[in-house]
């Protein structure tokens, strides 16, 4: 579905992260990994795709091939969708026990970008990443 | 030393708010969003500090000292926020968690009484969520229906539309005072005799008008009045529902328990009088006594010249924001309060959020809790940043400068 978890894993992440040090360029390159995130079908940004945030809107989409499952997310604003990326990078392509395993807040914490999973932020975010973590539970 | 309070100065007044001398991701904190809540001066945090620190006990019922001074500030409270806004009496004053409950405790106690089946309730296209939903909920349960009034592009109540609508089974117009997405302040002075004349009666929403400019519920003659502290510089948690008092009386209680009742035995309970019969359960007294310091700060300057204050940095912000380009406007009614609500061309409104917050530049981004607004206008939300009366140029200033890295960094 996309590069990301295959290509771009979350190791390569962090390593780009860690030489920013100006939040500029942290969030730039964000924005443009959310750019590298395939658009997604139309036909997919629909009521049972979403996943409910108070501000921007969040589509998932996943599947699952032989014993890996594959996300494709999309939102309407550009930084939650380059988070959307960081996020994939982290569960695409995984079978549902690695996604499990992830620790995503300890991935987060590394990014310097914690605050984006907080519940406060309303991004749809953190909805995503436990609308995963349960579609890997139901996966098993 | 006697200070002369009829002049406003924004620079002493901003030194009692303790929470602006800070930084926010290496920035100073530009504080702009007050139609969420406003900060605290230092003499309601002192109140409500000095409350538990030296007062705190449960009121109206201790048989010793500290009761009784607990309840003579909490009574004291009840005076001063009465004659605020000009409550004949006390008793009319009721003491809520905030705006939402006093919405709420109208539409079950008052609704569920006095609405049946193709009743109507009308409420405006622009309300928040809280004036539409708790309508809905008693449409439910009564077979009443809750119509929206129409909204001008401009964010303006249309009033002949509004003429239109009222007929005698409207019983309720419930209307906010100003839109709190858009900052739009409704003619509530000329829709309240319409809505009377029709037979109605007319429930205001000031949560976003209170700390703006003084109201008067005899003057405004409207039947319901609800307000929150937390937007008028006092706490969290508490706020008022002012009523008629013959409306009052004829409202069976919202909620039961202790303080509400008069005589409980199991053959019959006898409920209280006003106020107490709206207010079971011990209250919100350090809140109370922090919301009435609130409103002694309110009344040491001069009101008038804050909301000149207040206006002209708005004029400055949008003639500024009108110069960057790419911010579109939403919300252009000529009466408005110091809320500005834009969109964004290149970007959602959410990015340009995030981006001001890097820069330590708070400001709400979204619906607002007030959906069908956006949806009329076919945007997702926006960006609103809504001035307080200590925020100055510089604040603007720094809004601008974001406003204009974002523009670079997302266009």
């Amino acid at each position: 579905m996309s590069e990301f978890g295959t290509e771009i894993t979350s190791a390569d992440i962090i390593d780009t992260l860690s030489f920013f040090d100006g939040w500029e360029e942290r969030y730039k390159y964000i924005i443009d990994l959310g750019k590298e995130l395939p658009e997604l079908d139309e036909a997919y940004k629909t009521e049972s795709f979403l996943v409910r945030g108070c501000q921007s809107q969040v589509w998932l989409v996943s599947e699952q091939r032989d014993d890996r499952l594959f996300f494709a997310a999309d939102s309407d604003a550009f930084i939650v969708k380059g988070l959307l990326a960081v996020v994939l990078a982290a569960y695409n392509g995984k079978t549902p026990a690695d996604i499990q395993a992830f620790d995503i807040d300890g991935y987060f914490a590394e990014l310097n970008l914690l605050n984006h999973l907080s519940a406060t932020r309303g991004n749809g975010l953190k909805s995503m990443v436990q609308r995963i973590q349960q579609i890997a539970a139901a996966a098993h | 030393m006697v200070i002369a309070l009829s002049d406003f100065d924004v620079a002493a007044i901003r030194k009692q708010f303790p929470i602006l001398q800070q930084e926010v991701n290496g920035h100073p904190l530009v504080y702009l969003d007050n139609a969420a809540t406003t900060q605290k001066p230092e003499s309601v945090i002192d109140a409500i500090a000095n409350y538990y620190r030296y007062d705190n006990s449960n009121v109206h019922r201790g048989a010793h000292a500290l009761s009784d001074r607990a309840t003579e500030k909490f009574e004291g409270a009840r005076v001063q926020l009465a004659q605020f806004i000009n409550a004949p009496a006390k008793e009319q004053l009721l003491w809520t968690r905030g705006t939402t409950e006093g919405i709420n405790v109208v539409a079950a106690s008052w609704g569920r009484a006095n609405l049946s089946a193709g009743d109507r309730v009308l409420v405006s296209a622009m309300e928040h969520h809280s004036n539409i939903v708790p309508w809905q909920m008693v449409a439910e349960a009564t077979g009443a229906i809750v119509e929206p009034i129409a909204v001008t592009a401009e964010g303006v109540i249309d009033l002949s539309a509004l003429r239109e609508q009222l007929d005698e089974r409207v019983k309720m117009v419930a209307l906010g005072h100003v839109s709190n997405a858009l900052g739009s302040i409704n003619p509530v002075a000329d829709i309240i005799p319409l809505a009377h004349a029709a037979g109605a009666k007319v429930l205001i929403d000031a949560a976003q008008s209170i700390a703006h400019w003084p109201l008067d519920v005899q003057a405004l003659d409207c039947d319901f009045l609800v307000f929150s502290g937390h937007k008028m510089f006092g706490p969290t948690g508490i706020g008022a529902l002012y009523g008629k008092r013959e409306l009052l009386e004829a409202m069976p209680p919202y909620q039961g328990g202790g303080e509400m009742i008069e005589s409980v035995s199991f053959a019959g309970t006898i409920y209280n009088q006003l106020p107490y019969k709206f207010e079971a359960g011990t209250p919100n007294i350090a809140g109370a006594i922090g919301l009435a310091a609130a409103v002694s700060f309110l009344q040491s300057f001069d009101r008038e010249a804050a909301d000149r204050h207040e206006q002209a940095l708005l004029r400055s912000a949008e003639q500024q924001l009108q110069a960057l380009g790419g911010f579109p406007l939403v919300g252009t009614s000529r009466e408005k309060t110091a809320v500005m609500s834009f969109t964004c061309d290149f970007a959602h409104p959410q990015d340009v959020g995030m981006i001001l917050d890097q820069q330590g530049v708070a400001v709400r981004t979204g619906n607002h809790c007030a959906q069908p607004i956006m949806d009329q206008f076919g945007i997702p939300g926006t960006v609103r940043a809504s001035f307080s009366l200590y925020n100055n140029e510089d604040d603007v200033a720094k809004l601008m400068a974001a406003l204009a890295k974002a523009k670079m960094f997302l266009a």
